[in-house]
């Protein structure tokens, strides 16, 4: 159980979208779709990110620069040293062969296209809706459709690419045709992960959403990621829950707190 | 089963387990959870009576053998500490686990400012959070450091209870970093607290990471706690008991089983408080050490397990 970082080398770097910067370390981490790190600056901070990919011999994290912290993050270069903890949280699970949908937003769409490529080994089919405010936010848009026995179905608010509206809207015209789904991933902004908790429960279909608050510890210490009103640590007890626990968060889809505890509506 | 209760200043808990302060204590929902996972009661983290910002990210590390911590004590302040407060002590169920609030200020005069503000909320014990290392930086040396300072702070939330509530028992959390805390702790009982607790983390202490030449926590110096500080608190808890055997103490540092609780009431502990022991055995471990005292008390034939507090002499 140790949990101080460990120091590793940026091996690559690639830019994937105006805001998004892919980067590989060299050590087989071992950590399964869904799961995070704590990626450390030392000396500056340290934030959570998903695993976007991991091989057994190197992993990637996929970092969109929204602020000081992963701003900093992406002007780091090839060689330069950073800490890591983890990985940390529960995993996406499939049964083999399952026709499964996947939801994903923003920087979800990393750790749903590292869950494809992994159920599809288990002879998975899936249909990966994708959304982003337009062509150019489609994060891995470019690696996505590569996977076999996936149905790439891009969504964007302004119709730049794919269906002209949410992934959401896009998937709902899927149920109404009657495609049968036996499960439901999503990862990605939480107003969208809401529909898609309310849809596959009215739908009956299994689903598996990534709750994620304001973390710190990542194991289960400091508190700050809990939820209302379960009480349950998300770095721990998620981030991937069941859509039964889901749907027993209360203030799933309604508001989330910062670093001091403070509740803020989305 | 043998009865695990205990009174801690008239509060009844139905075992001597209570989650310490700064340990997945920040929502209402929380402290239930924890509850639901087997404690006797819970203790809020600090709470401030303004917004205060918490030290940035790595706030916690930890290996094997021990936790550094230096969150730096975030609280969003008095709003809501009374939004949380009020929730849960009205959904928490007939068994009414006992809720301890625990404040922390940076002034004498914050501390019975904010007292008075808790104090209104009708938690059943106020804690007085004097023992912090990890603020040293914006507050200075802790009050719980000199005598006379914790007895000031002592006295101003004792006066400033009186007219919102007087009976409200105040236990007052001492520092292990000091020369002398029986000094400490009777300066502190002169002063009018009703209870003790110790204690707080230790140093604070320093970890590095030789590669990138840098202090790990990012306020560089955080509070040791974990296993390795029970032999520490047990020793505290046994000289202050012995000095002043009339004072109940919350016992906490590096409790882990529900054997170390057990050694740390015959020390002279009333209440047991686990920090740290969350992060080695899960939320689970106040279930499971509740459980092990049980049968520690059944196969040692002890009835009452409060029977055990201060027997070590
Ligand atoms: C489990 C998890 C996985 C994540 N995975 C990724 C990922 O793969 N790629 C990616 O680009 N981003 C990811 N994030 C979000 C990422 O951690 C934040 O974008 C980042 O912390 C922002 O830091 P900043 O200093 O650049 O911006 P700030 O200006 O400090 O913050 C911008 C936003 O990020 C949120 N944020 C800041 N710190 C944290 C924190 N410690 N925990 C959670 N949210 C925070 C804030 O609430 C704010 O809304 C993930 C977050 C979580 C909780
Ligand atoms: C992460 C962490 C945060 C803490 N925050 C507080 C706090 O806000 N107020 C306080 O009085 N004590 C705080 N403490 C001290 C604990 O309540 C406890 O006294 C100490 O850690 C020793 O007990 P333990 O070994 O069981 O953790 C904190 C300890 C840890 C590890
Ligand atoms: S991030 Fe600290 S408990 Fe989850």
């Amino acid at each position: 159980m140790n949990n101080f970082p460990l120091s590793v080398r940026i091996k690559s770097k690639v830019k994937e979208t105006p805001l998004v910067t892919t980067f590989t370390f060299d050590y087989p981490h071992r950590a399964e779709p869904g799961q995070f790190i704590n990626v450390w600056l030392p000396g500056v901070n340290e934030r959570p990110m998903s695993i976007a990919f991991d091989d057994g011999k190197a992993y990637t994290i996929s970092v969109a620069a929204v602020g000081e912290f992963t701003k900093l993050l992406g002007k780091k270069k090839v060689g330069d040293m950073l800490g890591i903890r983890g990985p940390y949280g529960q995993v996406f699970t499939w049964k083999p062969k399952q026709r499964i949908a996947m939801l994903a937003g923003g920087y979800g769409v990393a750790p749903l296209y590292f869950a494809a490529s992994r159920a599809l080994k288990d002879g998975c089919k899936i249909d990966f809706f994708h959304g982003a405010r337009s062509k150019d936010h489609l994060l891995f848009a470019q690696h996505v459709p590569k996977l076999k026995n996936t149905r790439y179905l891009p969504a964007t608010d302004d119709g730049s690419a794919g269906f002209h509206g949410y992934n959401v809207q896009a998937w709902q015209e899927e149920l109404s045709k009657g495609v049968a789904y036996d499960l439901v991933m999503t990862c990605g902004p939480e107003v969208m992960m809401k529909v898609v908790s309310d849809r596959a429960f009215e739908y009956g279909i299994d689903a598996q959403i990534s709750v994620e608050r304001y973390m710190k510890c990542g194991f289960g210490v400091c508190g700050n990621c809990t939820v209302d009103d379960l009480g349950i640590t998300t770095c721990q007890k998620g981030t991937v829950m069941p859509n039964e626990t889901v749907r027993k968060i209360k203030e799933f889809g309604k508001y989330h707190r910062d670093a001091v505890g403070r509740k803020h509506l989305y | 089963m043998a009865d695990l209760s205990v009174n801690f200043c008239g509060v009844t808990f139905k075992n001597p387990l209570v989650l310490a302060s700064g340990i997945l204590g920040i929502t209402a929902s929380s402290w239930r959870n924890v509850v639901r996972n087997g404690a006797g009661g819970i203790t809020t983290k600090s709470l401030w009576l303004n917004e205060h910002q918490g030290h940035p990210n790595p706030v916690i590390i930890a290996n094997d053998h021990y936790m550094l911590n230096a969150v730096g004590v975030p609280d969003a302040g008095v709003k809501k500490a009374e939004e949380e407060i009020s929730l849960f002590l009205k959904k928490r169920g007939a068994s009414k686990p006992p809720l301890i609030a625990n404040i922390i200020a940076g002034s004498v005069r914050d501390y019975g400012v904010i007292a008075e503000e808790i104090g209104r909320m009708k938690p059943d014990i106020l804690e007085v959070n004097i023992s912090c290392p990890n603020v040293e930086s914006e507050f200075g040396t802790p009050f719980a450091c000199v005598a006379g300072d914790a007895a000031r702070v002592t006295k101003e939330v004792k006066k400033a209870l009186k007219k919102v509530a007087p009976k409200l028992p105040v236990t007052v959390k001492l520092s292990p970093n000091v020369e002398n805390i029986v000094e400490i702790a009777k300066a502190v009982v002169d002063a009018g607290a009703d209870g003790l607790t110790v204690m707080n983390t230790v140093g604070p202490g320093m970890a590095i990471n030789i590669e990138s030449r840098t202090p790990i926590l990012a306020n560089r110096v955080g509070g040791l706690s974990g296993p390795s500080l029970k032999p520490l608190a047990v020793k505290f808890i046994y000289s202050i008991r012995q000095a002043l055997p009339e004072i109940p103490i919350i016992g906490t540092g590096g409790v882990l089983t529900g054997e170390d609780a057990i050694e740390m009431m015959m020390a002279g502990a009333t209440l047991v408080g686990i920090g740290t022991g969350v992060y080695y055995r899960g939320v689970e471990v106040f279930g499971l050490a509740a459980a092990e005292m049980n049968a520690w008390c059944t196969a040692n034939k002890v009835k009452k397990l409060s029977s055990l507090i201060g027997t070590v002499k």
